[in-house]
C-alpha cells in the first residue's frame, strides 16, 4: 500500500468515526483553504488574512466619532490640577478646536475624558449629576472613594460600546475632606479603578508625552499656581508629538481648560488666568522650544 | 329610601380629612419662607441637626416642610427626583418652581382625596430664586394640594396667625438677610405654644443666594453666620470672648445676651442696616406683652 493511499484510508476512517472531528484538527487557515469556493484571490485573502491587503485600514470608532484627547493631573499638597487640551479629532481630522473635556464635577471633585467624545461628555454630565442627586437626598456628598467607585461603575456599564470601539477613559482627582489631602484616579475600559499615588497622571493619545514631561518637572512641594504651569508644559509637549492633541491657540483665544481642586473647592480657572500662564510657557519656549530644563545633578 | 348607616357625605368627609390634616400639621414647630433682598430664606425651628425641615431641591428652588417628617421626606425625595430627571432630560434651566409646585400640587390633591389612604400632614413651599428680585417665587402648599403663590413670604405649621402677624408686622419687603432673619426669629418667639424658649441654636437656617457664584444657589447657613446675623455684635464679643472652644452655647441665660433694649420694633427706618447696630440681642413683644430677649451667644466671632 503505497503512502497515498494510507492516508485516504486514515482520513475515510476519520470522518467516518467523527464526523467533521478531522475539519476541527486542522488549523484555521488549513480550514479556508479546504473550504472557501472562490476562485479570486483578492477576495479570498481579504476573507482569510485582510491584513495582507492594501486596503487593510479597518473601520474604527476613531472615524465614526470625535475622540478626545490629552488629559493631566497634577497634586500638591495644596490641591490637584486637572487640566485638559480642546482639540478633538476624526481620524486625521480636526472635528472641534475648543472642545471642553475636564469638568468640576462637584464640590470637592474634577474629572476629565479621553475616548469617544459623544458617549464621554454624556458620561460626565450623567456623573455631576449623580453626585448631586446623591448628595442632595442624603444631605451630604459622597465620599471620595465613593464617587471614584461610582465613576467605575459607570465606566463598566459602557463596556459593551467599549468593545464596539467606542472606548472612554476618565481621569478622575478630587480633595479628600477626611485625610485632608488631594487623590487622583486612573480607570480603563472595563471600569477598573486605580488610584495614582505618584502625585501625576496623564491620559488620552498625548498621555506618553505629557508623562515624559511631568516626570521632569513635578514637584510635591510646588505651589497650586507652579502645579498650573507644570500642566500647561505637559500638555505643551504631548500637543508638540501628538497631531491628536491641540496645542494653545493664541489667535484665537483657546487655551486649555484647568480646574483646581483643593480644600476651599474646585473652581475652573478664568479663561485671562490660564491665558496669562500660557503667555508665559510660550514666551519661555520661545528660547527653548523644548521646554524647560532638567537638571541632571 | 333611606340612606346606608355608614353613609358620610362628601362635604363631611373632606372636612374631617382636613381636620385631620390641621391638627397634624398644628402639632409641630412653624417654618417660615420670606423674600430678602439678594433670595429667599427659609428659617425653621429645628432641634435636630440631621433631620432637615429646610433642604435643597435643584440649582434656584428650595423646600420647607412643615408636619411629619416621613411624609414630607418623601415629598422632598420626590422632588428632587423630579428635578433631576427632567434636567438630566432637557436642560438645568427647564427646571422651574411653578412645574414642580404644580407636580406637588397634583400629588398632594390625589393623596388627600384618595378614600382609602389617611390624609398626608403636610404643609410645604417651594421657593424659587429668579436673577433677579422681580422673578422670585414662593409657592405655598397645602395638605389639599391647594396652591398659593405668596408674593412676599409664607408662615406653615401651628399658631401661623399669630406668627404671621408678628412676622408683617417687622418685615419690610427688599429687607436685607440679616433683617429679615431677625423679624422671623421676633415671629417664631412670637408662638404662643413656647415660641419664648427659642434659641439661636435651635434654628434651621437655609437660604437661596441670588448672588452666589455656583449654579446652585441654596446655601446652609451654619451655627456662627446665624449667630453674626442674628446680630451679636462682633465688638463686645470680642471682649468678652474666651478661647473659642465653644462657637454656640445652648439656652445662654438671657442675662448674658449682649444687650436687653428692645429693637424689633417695627418703627426702625426699613433701610437702616441692622448688621451695624449696637444691640446685639434681638428682641420682642409676645403674646403676652412681655419683652424677651432671644439668649444670643457672647462666644461667636463672627468675624472669622
Amino acid at each position: 500500500m503505497n503512502t497515498m493511499a494510507l492516508a485516504r484510508r486514515v482520513c475515510d476512517a476519520e470522518i467516518n468515526t467523527t464526523g467533521a472531528g478531522i475539519l476541527v484538527l486542522m488549523n484555521e487557515m488549513t480550514q479556508a483553504y479546504l473550504l472557501d469556493s472562490t476562485s479570486s484571490f483578492t477576495e479570498f485573502v481579504a476573507r482569510t488574512s485582510p491584513n495582507f491587503l492594501p486596503s487593510a485600514a479597518t473601520v474604527t470608532s476613531r472615524d465614526l466619532s470625535p475622540t478626545a484627547t490629552t488629559i493631566v493631573a497634577v497634586a500638591t499638597s495644596d490641591g490637584v490640577v486637572l487640566a485638559g487640551d480642546r482639540r478633538a479629532t476624526m481620524g486625521s481630522m480636526i472635528a472641534q478646536r475648543d472642545i471642553q473635556k475636564v469638568f468640576v464635577s462637584d464640590e470637592h471633585s474634577g474629572v476629565g475624558i479621553a475616548g469617544s467624545a459623544g458617549i464621554a461628555i454624556d458620561l460626565v454630565k450623567l456623573f455631576r449629576v449623580e453626585l448631586e442627586h446623591y448628595e442632595k437626598i442624603e444631605g451630604a456628598p459622597l465620599t471620595l472613594d465613593g464617587k471614584a467607585n461610582r465613576l467605575a461603575s459607570m465606566i463598566r456599564s459602557n463596556l459593551g460600546m467599549a468593545i464596539q470601539g467606542f472606548v472612554v477613559v476618565p481621569l478622575f482627582v478630587g480633595w479628600d475632606t477626611a485625610c485632608g489631602k488631594p487623590r487622583i484616579f486612573t480607570y480603563d475600559a472595563t471600569g477598573g479603578c486605580y488610584e495614582e499615588l505618584g502625585g501625576y497622571q496623564a491620559i488620552g493619545s498625548g498621555s506618553l508625552f505629557a508623562k515624559g514631561s511631568l516626570k521632569k518637572l513635578y514637584d510635591p512641594a510646588a505651589s497650586l499656581d507652579d502645579a498650573v504651569t507644570v500642566a500647561i508644559e505637559a500638555l505643551f509637549d504631548a500637543a508638540d508629538d501628538d497631531s491628536a492633541t491641540g496645542g494653545p491657540d493664541v489667535y484665537r483665544r483657546i487655551y486649555p481648560v484647568i480646574i483646581t481642586v483643593g480644600a476651599s473647592g474646585a473652581v475652573q480657572l478664568s479663561e485671562d488666568t490660564v491665558a496669562e500662564a500660557t503667555q508665559r510657557v510660550l514666551e519661555a519656549r520661545a528660547t527653548r522650544p523644548d521646554g524647560p530644563k532638567a537638571g541632571v545633578r | 329610601m333611606s340612606q346606608p348607616t355608614f353613609y358620610v357625605s362628601p362635604e363631611q368627609q373632606v372636612k374631617d380629612r382636613a381636620e385631620f390634616a390641621r391638627a397634624g400639621i398644628a402639632k409641630g414647630r412653624s417654618v417660615i419662607v420670606a423674600r430678602y433682598a439678594d433670595g429667599i430664606i427659609f428659617v425653621s425651628e429645628n432641634r435636630s441637626k440631621s433631620l432637615h425641615k429646610v433642604s435643597e431641591i435643584y440649582d434656584r428652588i428650595g423646600f420647607a416642610a412643615v408636619g411629619r417628617y416621613n411624609e414630607f421626606e418623601n415629598l422632598r425625595v420626590a422632588g428632587i427626583r423630579h428635578a433631576d430627571v427632567r434636567g438630566y432630560a432637557y436642560d438645568r434651566r427647564d427646571v422651574t418652581g411653578r412645574m414642580l409646585a404644580g407636580a406637588y400640587a397634583q400629588l398632594l390633591g390625589t393623596i388627600f382625596s384618595a378614600v382609602m389612604e389617611k390624609p398626608w400632614e403636610v404643609e410645604i413651599t417651594i421657593a424659587e430664586v429668579g436673577e433677579t428680585s422681580d422673578t422670585d417665587a414662593i409657592y405655598h402648599l397645602a395638605f389639599d394640594g391647594s396652591i398659593s403663590d405668596e408674593p412676599q413670604f409664607a408662615v406653615m405649621g401651628g399658631a401661623t396667625d399669630k406668627i404671621s402677624a408678628a412676622f408683617s408686622s417687622h418685615y419690610v419687603p427688599g429687607a436685607s438677610l440679616s433683617d429679615v432673619l431677625k423679624a422671623a426669629m421676633t415671629a417664631l418667639i412670637a408662638d404662643p405654644r413656647g415660641g419664648a424658649s427659642l434659641t439661636l441654636d435651635a434654628l434651621e437656617v437655609g437660604i437661596l443666594d441670588r448672588t452666589r457664584a455656583s449654579v446652585r444657589k441654596f446655601r446652609r447657613l451654619n451655627a456662627d453666620e446665624i449667630v453674626a446675623l442674628a446680630g451679636a455684635k462682633s465688638e463686645e464679643a470680642r471682649v468678652t470672648a474666651e478661647p473659642k472652644k465653644v462657637r454656640v452655647r445652648k439656652a445662654t441665660p438671657a442675662a448674658e445676651a449682649i444687650a436687653a433694649s428692645s429693637d424689633g420694633s417695627s418703627a426702625n427706618p426699613p433701610t437702616k442696616a441692622r448688621r451695624t447696630t449696637k444691640k446685639a440681642a434681638v428682641t420682642s413683644s409676645d403674646s403676652t406683652g412681655e419683652v424677651t430677649d432671644i439668649p444670643v451667644t457672647t462666644h461667636g466671632d463672627p468675624g472669622e
